[in-house]
């Protein structure tokens, strides 16, 4: 008995296999959802994982957003189902127009792969609610187009209410405004985040168990709205 | 055969690393006294038919949702006969 959470493979997803393993260590059962499948297969929330979706053709996430299962996704998210989009996946979110602004090519140019020190600011939604308010995490950063970058007026938004749910710490590895790694939607069940939380979840393999958090909030959030696991 | 041209540039205020790069390159060469460098993208289609109003605006509304990215972007069509 524990919640269904999805995981969706695009050709050149990458971090599927990690993401659904996250999913399992912290209690849910993950479902493998295909992108050209416009069915949900009745999961409870929806991760979208990192890789290169179609290539990273035209631009990162474009071509995803155009996905069967997207299309469904998209409606259920506007429902209000809890929908993780990690780094790819981000990119996928606000192509979507599920999350504001854009996530462009890192300022340096270089692909960055590294632990990055993060520092959650928004603990209530579906993601992070198992987290401290201003709790500073380790967690694998790996990118090169992660610039999340939006015009002056949606970032004064997004800090005003409050979606900004994870910043960069010590430094900036890509030129994100405001050093934003991670928003929220204003219903608070999507969210964007550039680092990968679903490398962090085991001592033997990651730096930290920092990311495990993620993927326990949803379960806990689901308790906590009133679903049944089934 | 007629084509359509669509042209994608990054806004004046999105940061483009790309175009600064070839920047850098250009003065490394020798080429002095260039201010900037934008880095942009061309998509060409090329129609079987003619082109009408109609075509004209699918292929406007496809420029706006798949070709580019409003966000960072603007875009221009224009008909290359």
């Amino acid at each position: 008995m524990s919640f269904r959470v999805g995981v969706v493979t695009f050709p050149g997803s990458l971090d599927d296999r990690d993401a659904a393993r996250a999913v399992t260590i912290a209690g849910g059962t993950a479902v493998s959802l295909w992108h050209a499948d416009a069915n949900l297969h009745s999961v409870d929330a929806i991760v979208l994982p990192g890789g290169f979706s179609y290539g990273d053709y035209l631009r990162c996430g474009a071509i995803a957003r155009f996905a069967p299962v997207m299309e469904k996704i998209v409606d259920a998210a506007n429902g209000g189902l809890p929908v993780l989009g990690i780094c790819n996946g981000f990119q996928i979110l606000c192509e979507s127009h599920l999350l504001p602004g854009a996530l462009t090519r890192n300022d340096h140019l270089h692909f960055i792969c590294r632990d990055q020190k993060l520092k959650i600011e928004n603990n209530k939604t579906a993601w992070t609610v198992d987290y401290e308010l201003g709790q500073e995490i380790v967690v694998p950063l790996k990118n090169g187009e992660g610039g999340y970058v939006a015009d002056g007026y949606t970032l004064d938004q997004l800090e005003g209410e409050g979606l900004v749910i994870a910043r960069y710490l010590d430094a900036n590895p890509n030129g994100s405004h405001r050093d934003i790694a991670g928003i929220s939607n204003q219903a608070g069940n999507v969210v964007g985040l550039m680092p990968h939380p679903e490398h962090a979840v085991e001592a033997l393999t990651g730096p930290t168990t920092d990311g495990l958090g993620f993927f326990t909030s949803v379960l806990t959030s689901l308790v906590k709205n009133g679903q049944v696991a089934v | 055969m007629v084509r359509i041209v669509v042209d994608v540039k990054l806004k004046p205020e999105i940061l483009d690393p790309q175009g600064r790069a070839v920047l850098g390159a250009l003065g490394r060469l020798g080429l002095d006294g260039v201010a900037d460098v934008r880095q942009g993208k061309q998509f060409i289609l090329t129609l079987e038919g003619e082109v009408d109003d109609a075509i004209l605006a699918q292929v406007d509304k496809i420029a706006e949702s798949l070709l580019s990215n409003p966000v960072i972007e603007d875009y221009t069509v224009r008909v290359d006969r």
